[in-house]
């Protein structure tokens, strides 16, 4: 009797969701609650998780709960620890979300807010939740191995190197487009450039105060930080007005493109507590308030979506990204519902402290689904502010012009109809000069943030507060990531370069550590500088190849699941791994050719360069390049860009090859071929941490 | 109900200690004095240096 309770009122929800999702693919010409949107996708989420999950757990891996995991065979009390399941959920969810989930349904809105969001509940519970999950019981099951090695192990030394040699050229493009948002959201923009500076002596303060004064004290340390930020935020409004400071602080998105890589090479020699650790604890507990803060503020204010379900830019022809629907959807949002990044986290660092493999459901599964959560808030933030606003802030210059007047006109031209006064008012509501052609996700995310938390919290002038709030939390994070990915990417350099120069592998020795340094830091500065500066850049430019890179990462990742579950000769479960992979290597591969050999310029990045190169050689402009060199740059950087993209398919290509043959070996065997650990029994007073 | 609270407030404080990559001191403690009783139980401020430069020195992957 109980059961079938506990069954008809998860079928009641089930079908809440599908109600939800109804409403919101039907209902048309009408603004739709934004509750809709959050109702269908927790609904789904929870019954994908109390089923499909469940289903992958206990038919597919057969999780056993009397296995011991690394943590205990290994224990150490440091990195291998079993960890209570609800802590390390926490654990592990801080360190997937980042700044992804939040720039790619942003992006994605331009199309409506129906497509992005059907992609994010569906692509995370069939696709990115069930890679976690994989990925995770299977670095668990081999003493919490690495990605790479894991392919190394299972598929062969070659593709274990290939899938290594992706992954680092993942990190540097991730880089370059982290920080293009950083200089998107600061250009002209004394009020942000303040806050953002003022972190670097609050972090060293804190950093300093924990070393000597009090040592160890995070939780106290972070609340001194968090309020000094505060302060920040508040004296950066007054900064920004005054007659000196204000212009003095205003910079163009070159100058701080130079700033931000000097600043990454900095930052990546200093000593780790000095300035990187203290601001990953402000801006880890800064993502966390801001998130919960978030959806506390969608249930309390519940706004409507103002962006329509669909817009006319399906066809591709959207002026924030070229590329139509499919394939290009699928690659801008890429975090939110599938991240091969996670698949980094999910291998090495998490296994280590799982106590029990049962509880890998709940940490891998579950965590990415608040991740989605996540993206479908921001894809909320982004739709309830007035599509004249998020086209006026998303479009670049050369399409709609560069004032109030003209993005007006532009935009209302489309069937967004806003007027100049509006964009002027939004940007004085903020604070800013001028909120135009701001693409990179931050700001217009700032802005519906800024709105939700306004109307909260109301107050005289908080509106610029919240947005200037939302700006620094995303920069800050942003600028964590850019030096501790630089650190790490010197550290696989060093391993790179060294096996043709030994010297270099030496780790302690000064002069290694400036070479690869200023080696990973040259990397993305490049591309974050061709992006800047290009006539026709912007994170238009950057954000398809991140997309590409991100989505390949996980393609890759759900081949070796694949690989792994023919090894345990589980075929008739392959499925489970097989059909996101099969989507993702579809979605990633159209979408690479696309960006080199599509005929439209705006999309494929060849076609681009003839045109530009045809140009040249009869000696004409092409508009927005006011100069030859400026031409030729475009030429240049497109040509780059094609080359990157090419690598990127031949990657996840040679790793399809040797995923198919090492599924075919394993069919030509009748016994499990796969490199799993020994089991060993848990003891009885080992079961509970 | 207060010894429930207490539980919670630790998992809290062990979840945002272990987001920065700070493990259980208590725990380290524990481990230490079980399985190897000859070595010497650092601090917690050396403990802390020893977890900071462990866990950042290497940079790190961060999520996109």
């Amino acid at each position: 009797m109980k059961g079938g309770i506990i069954k008809a009122s998860w079928a009641a929800l089930a079908l809440l969701g599908a109600v939800c999702i109804g409403v919101l693919a039907l209902r048309r010409g009408e603004h739709v609650n934004a509750l809709w949107i959050v109702v269908a996708a927790v609904s789904i989420y929870l019954v994908a998780f109390r089923y499909y999950s469940r289903f992958i757990g206990d038919r597919v891996m057969g999780l056993d709960a009397t296995r011991a995991t690394p943590a205990v065979l290994l224990n150490d009390g440091l990195d291998h620890v079993p960890t209570n399941k609800h802590v390390l959920f926490g654990h592990h969810f801080a360190a997937i979300a980042g700044a992804g989930p939040l720039v790619g349904p942003v992006l994605a809105a331009q199309m409506g807010y129906l497509p992005g969001t059907l992609w994010l509940i569906t692509g995370v519970v069939l696709a990115g939740a069930v890679q976690d999950f994989l990925v995770l019981v299977i670095s668990t099951r081999r003493n919490a191995r690495s990605l790479g090695e894991l392919v190394r192990e299972e598929m062969g030394p070659v593709p274990g190197t290939i899938a290594l040699f992706g992954a680092f050229l993942i990190m540097i493009i991730l880089l370059a487009v982290l920080a293009m948002i950083v200089v998107k959201a600061l250009t002209d923009s004394p009020w942000g450039m303040f806050t953002v500076i003022a972190t670097v002596p609050i972090a060293v303060f804190m950093g300093v105060y924990m070393r000597y004064l009090r040592p160890g004290r995070i939780g106290e340390v972070s609340a001194i930080g968090v309020a000094l930020l505060l302060a920040a935020i508040w004296l950066g409004g007054q900064v920004a007005a005054h007659p000196t400071w204000g212009p003095a602080l205003t910079f163009t998105g070159t100058q701080i493109t130079w700033m931000l890589v000097g600043y990454g090479f900095v930052a990546a020699v200093l000593p780790v507590w000095l300035l990187l650790a203290p601001r990953d604890y402000l801006s880890t507990f800064l993502k966390i308030g801001t998130i919960v803060a978030l959806a506390i503020g969608i249930f309390i204010v519940m706004p409507d979506l103002r962006m329509p379900a669909l817009t006319q830019f399906t066809d591709g022809t959207g002026p924030v990204w070229k590329g139509s629907l499919f394939p290009f959807l699928f690659i801008t949002i890429a975090c939110g519902a599938v991240s091969g990044f996670h698949s980094l986290i999910s291998s090495g660092t998490t296994p280590k402290m799982l106590a029990n493999e049962v509880d890998a459901r709940y940490i891998g599964y579950g965590a990415m689904l608040m991740e989605s959560f996540v993206a479908i808030m921001a894809m909320v933030a982004a739709s309830i502010i007035d599509p004249g606003v998020y086209f006026a802030m998303n479009s670049p210059p050369a399409i709609v012009g560069t004032d109030a007047a003209t993005v007006a006109q532009t935009v209302s031209s489309w069937g967004f109809v806003v007027t100049p006064d509006v964009l002027t008012a939004v940007a004085a509501d903020i604070g800013e000069n001028s909120i135009l052609s701001r693409a990179g996700g931050a700001p217009t995310l700032a802005v519906g943030i800024a709105q939700i938390l306004h109307s909260v919290l109301p107050g005289e002038g908080m509106m610029a507060f919240w947005y200037h709030f939302a700006i620094l939390f995303e920069a800050l994070f942003i600028l964590t990531a850019v030096d501790a990915g630089t650190r790490a990417g010197r550290f696989m350099l060093q391993d790179l370069l060294g096996t043709f120069a030994p010297a270099l592998r030496r780790t302690e020795s000064w002069r290694a550590n400036v070479i690869a340094t200023a080696g990973c830091v040259g990397l993305w500065g490049y591309f974050l500088y061709q992006g800047v500066t290009d006539p026709l850049g912007g994170i238009n430019m950057l954000w398809p190849l991140f997309g590409i890179a991100n989505q390949m990462l996980a393609g890759i990742a759900l081949m070796l699941c694949t690989v792994v579950l023919f090894k345990m000769k589980r075929d008739r479960y392959a499925w489970v791994s097989m059909v996101p992979t099969a989507w993702l290597l579809v979605s990633t591969i159209t979408a690479g050719w696309q960006k080199i050999f599509h005929d439209n310029p705006g999309i494929g990045f060849l076609a681009q360069v003839n045109k530009y190169r045809a140009a040249v050689n009869a000696g004409e402009l092409i508009a927005p390049a006011k100069t030859m060199s400026q031409m030729q740059q475009v030429v240049i950087n497109n040509f780059i860009n094609a080359c990157l993209t090419a690598v990127f398919l031949a990657v996840v290509l040679s790793v399809l090859f040797y995923s198919v043959k090492a599924i075919r070996a394993a069919r030509a065997q009748p016994l499990r071929t796969d490199r799993e650990t020994a089991y060993v029994a848990l003891q009885p007073q080992e079961a509970h941490p | 109900m207060s010894t429930r609270a207490t539980r919670v407030w630790r998992g809290l404080v062990q979840t945002a200690r272990l987001c920065c990559g700070v493990p259980d001191y208590d725990a380290y403690v524990r481990h230490l004095q079980e399985k190897h009783p000859e070595r010497p139980v650092p601090d917690y401020a050396t403990f802390f240096r020893q977890r900071q430069d462990a866990r950042y020195g290497k940079g790190g992957f961060r999520c996109c």
